[in-house]
């Protein structure tokens, strides 16, 4: 069952072409990965998908609904997360707090003032704390946490929601390592309720994780389908090879 | 990041010693200076109105003066056309205008289709501000720039409250409620929305928060706030006028927070109590009278400059005005640790 269809997405910046007539299906409990030489627009799409800026051609459709021209915030609320390339973190709040923040953005306003989830959410928030690694820090500052704890909390903060669909753009970008490891361990989980499309440049990392990639080279698809048909693709090869 | 002042609760205790002190002043000042201090207290209203749209939520405002002005002079109207001063009906009639006008402002400036620049919120409440100051200065109804005098007393049934210590106590209440409401409004899971809001607005719309409506929301119950001192502001010196509700005052709102320190609710007082007291003394030195206000400036530009905290952070530090908001469970965490190990 497809939960995002991606048709004829196309985005241009003055003269530059950075989508030119996207198609991807992108199906309902699945890891899907964007992958492409530098430049070749795959945060730009992704960037379209959450509505940081919107397409100029083509049509978004997430879960049945036409979202193409929806601001970020009503694609939040339908249940479409994203992650941002740089961590995009409170970091005067604490770590329990930005949690906090993002689990309770479905309350109403009166509930809000009202302070009434605050007391609920208590089990779920040191739950995914405690899955994210990040229980002994939930008191500390989200600013005073490394680099690669920033990124979990950030993931944890999307994740906590249970979205149907998360964007992850560079989830691993300046971790260690074992850090990644640790990330696509804490994101197998995640599978039975939500989908996964990823922009990463780790290849060795995304073919793991993924079921589906995506190849993207100068704003079109240059491939789609399987990790191992794309890893037998002559025309990601020369890519690669050639320009990578 | 770390900072030991943040281990230590100073701010309740500071808030404490300040109402401590409100509370017994009347006691042991003169008949004099307990207006003066009245006069603090409706002002406190006014600042901590722009603390609540500035330092909360991070809405640059010139408009507090208007909600503030509007208000007194919809009460003196009311008190010089009609002849009604009663309390019970002045004070529910200021805080409905402050209340009104920055639900109208906030419609045309907030929600609008896109989230509104800093700037564009500044300049649009300074215009209305500076319009509104001009069209009553011109308008001879309300009486055009020597404003309107109110000539009866605030009263309660056929009891005249004057100025001194029973309008002292007023004031004092109405500051009281007003603090805690906005107090219990700031450390709510609303406040927490704020405290993001500040810091990195576009991230809270994808978390999936209409922005532009907690924005609207602050910002209207700030107007009421406002609103309410306008009110008390007009009655207790019998007098509202243009320069009461225009650039100047809605200037002042912003030093008095800019002075006491941004991001608690007790910082406007600060800055209120500092910055009237400083102009009041120097204003009645013989040596300082003709240049005064170029040494408040000069302290004010001293203080913006090498202390941007205001003076409440040489007391209190931004963590514990930041504060926190989820209540953590600690045995539930400890258990959760322990089951771990």
């Amino acid at each position: 069952m497809t939960i995002l269809a991606i048709e004829n997405i196309g985005k241009q910046f003055g003269s530059l072409k950075a989508l030119d007539g996207i198609d991807i299906n992108v199906e309902k409990n699945t890891f899907h990965g964007l992958i492409g030489p530098n430049g070749s627009g795959k945060s730009t799409l992704l960037k379209a998908l959450a509505g940081d800026h919107f397409a100029d051609q083509g049509t978004i459709t997430f879960d049945g609904i036409d979202i193409t021209h929806q601001p970020p915030e009503y694609r939040a609320s339908i249940g479409l997360n994203f992650k941002f390339q740089i961590t995009a973190i409170f970091p005067e709040l604490s770590v329990y707090d930005n949690i906090l923040l993002s689990v309770q953005s479905t309350a109403s306003i009166w509930e809000l003032i009202r302070s009434r989830s605050r007391a609920s959410l208590n089990d779920k928030i040191l739950e995914t704390l405690e899955q994210f690694q990040l229980l002994d820090k939930a008191e500390s500052l989200a600013g005073e946490l490394s680099h690669g704890q920033q990124q979990w909390l950030e993931i944890s903060m999307s994740v906590i929601r249970k979205p149907k669909l998360l964007l992850l753009d560079e989830p691993t970008g300046g971790m260690s390592p074992e850090e990644r490891r640790a990330t696509g361990e804490l994101l197998l989980p995640i599978r039975k309720e939500t989908t996964l499309v990823i922009v990463e440049h780790d290849l060795e990392w995304i073919k793991d994780i993924c079921d589906n990639l995506t190849v993207l080279d100068q704003g079109k698809v240059l491939d789609s389908g399987t990790v191992d048909k794309i890893e037998k693709s002559n025309k990601v090869k020369e890519v690669y090879t050639t320009r990578v | 990041m770390k900072d030991k002042k943040a281990n230590f609760k100073r701010l309740p205790l500071l808030e404490a010693i300040i109402l401590g002190f409100l509370v017994v002043a009347p006691l042991f000042l003169s008949d004099f200076y307990t207006v003066i201090l009245t006069r603090m207290l409706i002002l406190c209203l006014l600042a901590i109105s722009f603390e609540l749209c500035w330092g909360y939520s991070g809405i640059m405002t010139f408009g507090q003066g208007l909600f503030f002005g509007m208000a007194g002079y919809a009460v003196a109207l009311l008190a010089n056309k009609v002849g009604f001063v009663q309390i019970w009906g002045v004070i529910p009639i200021g805080i409905f205008v402050g209340t009104i006008v920055s639900f109208l402002l906030a419609w045309l400036l907030l929600l609008g289709k896109k989230a509104p620049e800093i700037i564009f919120v500044a300049l649009g409440t300074l215009t209305f501000s500076y319009a509104a100051e001009r069209l009553v200065s011109g308008w001879y109804y309300v009486g055009g720039g020597n404003g309107l005098s109110i000539f009866e007393f605030l009263s309660f049934g056929s009891y005249e409250i004057e100025p001194g210590v029973l309008f002292y106590y007023i004031a004092g209440i109405a500051l009281l409620v007003s603090y805690l409401l906005s107090r219990y409004l700031v450390r709510s899971q609303l406040g927490l929305v704020l405290a993001a809001m500040r810091q990195d607005e576009k991230r809270l719309l994808f978390l999936g928060y209409r922005v532009r409506g907690f924005k609207a929301l602050v910002f209207t119950f700030a107007g009421a706030v406002a609103g309410l001192g306008g009110a008390l502001y007009a009655h207790h010196e019998g007098f509202i006028g243009p320069n009461n509700m225009g650039i100047g005052i809605s200037t002042m709102a912003v030093l008095y927070t800019l002075f006491g320190g941004v991001g608690s609710l007790i910082g406007p007082l600060i800055g209120v109590f500092a910055l009237e007291t400083i102009s009041f003394t120097l204003s009645g030195v013989d040596a300082f009278k003709s240049f005064w206000p170029v040494i408040l400036g000069a302290i004010l530009l001293v203080v913006v400059t090498f202390k941007p905290d205001g003076l409440t952070g040489f007391i209190v530090s931004r963590r514990e005005r930041i504060g926190t908001f989820g209540r953590i469970d600690k045995k539930e965490k400890n258990g959760r640790k322990e089951t771990k190990d």
